[in-house]
């Protein structure tokens, strides 16, 4: 069963936002989407100081199985990467709710975060589709 | 509902990740395919390929049926025991299938092919040896089972398992030979690049056998390696790197079709000698960062384009390779068109690593 923390929120693409206490939000992927996409070999992740919409594709995770976009949960700019995926992308699999963080982003005044699933929103979503 | 090997409770046990193969229900990997992948380049590692197609032929008809059949010449087999790689052809020379055929006895075969060409293979075969004068018997083995123990530490990881009478035959066997022993048919033979062994034996006895490999330490791989392991190796998959629309040659595959003695007549041979080949097969390294994949382009200097046939990570080269069918001519170096951007990848002859060694000098690139 995948872990799905609840302190989080998350998006239907599998990502999850973390509030940090500079009023950005951290992004990664979900325990369940790096389970389902297996070992990651490459990470391509998004220029510091670009504008992305929400649902925009921002990042590319590559495991050995495919490549997959990751989408800008909220819309806003991005302020920070975490580049020791570059040479590590194996943090995203061993722990993707920590140390495998991809990017932070400043929510654009915009951003509507009332959309984004709790924990258990999320979890339904997986059952659905499991 | 999708086939299951023997195996498919062990498998499960063993969490084994199980996905949809070819018709079959096959483990992708057991926790960490770039983990069962260093661990066979390094180490031992097995493999269930229980669903691959295992054909036993025998009667007077036999050899002349293969040599008929098939692109290289089952005459090379001097002696039982020894086995050949080889395409089988289409009337146009194009590949069908890849096989290993091994020699049991003077008209006594077993033909190890895919599973994806399974029935396609067999009546293919059905109807090409109803043409011949002499009869032979072919006959399908879903009944056994087929597990490959691959890696440098493979005959070590067997002498654990298996008697001391049938480890010194073990030892004796060169690539490409075989022993039958009570434990099983025991071939010095692999699609991974490492020495190994592939074992075929009754069904019912296979579980016993990965129960006593696991109990010897053996770690269980999956799919997912297997793909990696055969790539980094060179070895082309059909349905990818080799299909119908396709000759030997143009697949890097030359060297498996026997032209001599010139009067032997198989299938496709008057095909390949009337056909230039359209196109060659190349391994290329990225040179920067990304991850090659299957159907990406691939442009020459001078604007030809080719195309990815099987793309992926090296697990062990840490590096992007391929392999990949473009225009004839020479090349060093090429363009690959990944995600709109242009990236520049090297020309290489594969393999792109053997015996755990990188055979692409990466300082180079």
């Amino acid at each position: 069963m995948s872990q799905i923390p609840a302190d989080l929120k998350y998006v239907s693409t599998h990502e999850w936002l973390r509030a940090t206490a500079d009023g950005s939000l951290e992004v990664g992927i979900t325990d369940h989407a790096q389970d389902a996409l297996g070992d990651l070999v490459f990470v391509e992740l998004p220029e510091v100081g670009r504008e992305v919409a929400a649902g925009e594709a921002c990042a590319v995770v590559e495991s050995v199985k495919a490549a997959s976009d990751i989408y800008a949960p909220v819309a806003g700019r991005i302020v920070a990467v975490n580049s020791a995926l570059i040479d590590q992308p194996e943090q995203v699999n061993q722990d993707c709710y920590g140390k495998g963080w991809l990017f932070r982003l400043a929510p654009a005044s915009s951003a509507d975060l009332t959309a984004l699933l709790d924990a258990q929103a999320y979890r339904d979503l997986l059952n659905q589709g499991a | 509902m999708n086939q299951r090997t023997v195996l498919y409770d062990s498998h499960v046990a063993a969490g084994g990740r199980m996905v949809p193969f070819s018709g079959w229900d096959m483990p992708l990997h057991y926790g960490s395919q770039l983990q069962e992948h260093h661990r066979v380049r390094a180490e031992v590692g097995m493999f269930d390929v229980s669903h691959m197609t295992i054909i036993d032929l025998v009667g007077p008809g036999s050899r002349a049926f293969l040599r008929r059949l098939l692109a290289n010449d089952v005459a090379r087999l001097s002696t039982p025991g020894s086995a050949i790689y080889t395409c089988m052809l289409n009337y146009e020379g194009g590949i069908l299938d890849d096989l290993i055929v091994y020699l049991r006895g003077e008209e006594h075969f077993r033909l190890v092919a895919n599973a994806a060409t399974r029935d396609s293979d067999l009546s293919w075969m059905r109807a090409r040896l109803a043409e011949m004068p002499d009869a032979a018997q072919l006959t399908p083995r879903p009944d056994l089972a087929m597990l490959a123990v691959q890696g440098p530490m493979a005959e070590l990881a067997l002498a654990k398992v298996f008697s001391a009478e049938t480890m010194s035959a073990v030892h004796a066997l060169s690539a490409f030979q075989f022993i039958e022993r009570p434990e099983g048919f025991i071939a010095r033979t692999g699609y991974t690049g490492e020495d190994g062994f592939e074992i075929l034996l009754p069904a019912q006895a296979a579980p016993a056998l990965w129960r006593a490999l696991l109990a010897a330490g053996v770690p269980p791989c999956g799919l997912g390696a297997r793909d990696t392991l055969r790539l980094e190796a060179g070895l082309s998959l059909y349905g990818t790197d080799l299909d119908a629309d396709h000759t030997p040659q143009e697949c890097g595959l030359g060297w498996t079709v026997a032209l001599a003695p010139a009067e032997r007549d198989f299938i496709g041979r008057a095909a390949l000698a009337a056909r230039t080949p359209r196109c060659r097969q190349v391994g290329l390294v990225l040179q920067g960062r990304g991850v090659l994949r299957n159907g990406l382009t691939v442009r020459l200097p001078g604007g030809a384009e080719g195309r990815i046939t099987s793309g992926g990570f090296s697990p062990t080269l840490q590096r992007a390779i391929a392999l990949a069918r473009v225009p004839l001519g020479p090349a060093s170096l090429c363009e690959v068109l990944l995600r709109g951007q242009v990236l520049p990848a090297r020309v290489v002859k594969p393999p792109f690593v053997r015996h755990g060694l990188a055979c692409v000098d990466l300082n180079s690139l």
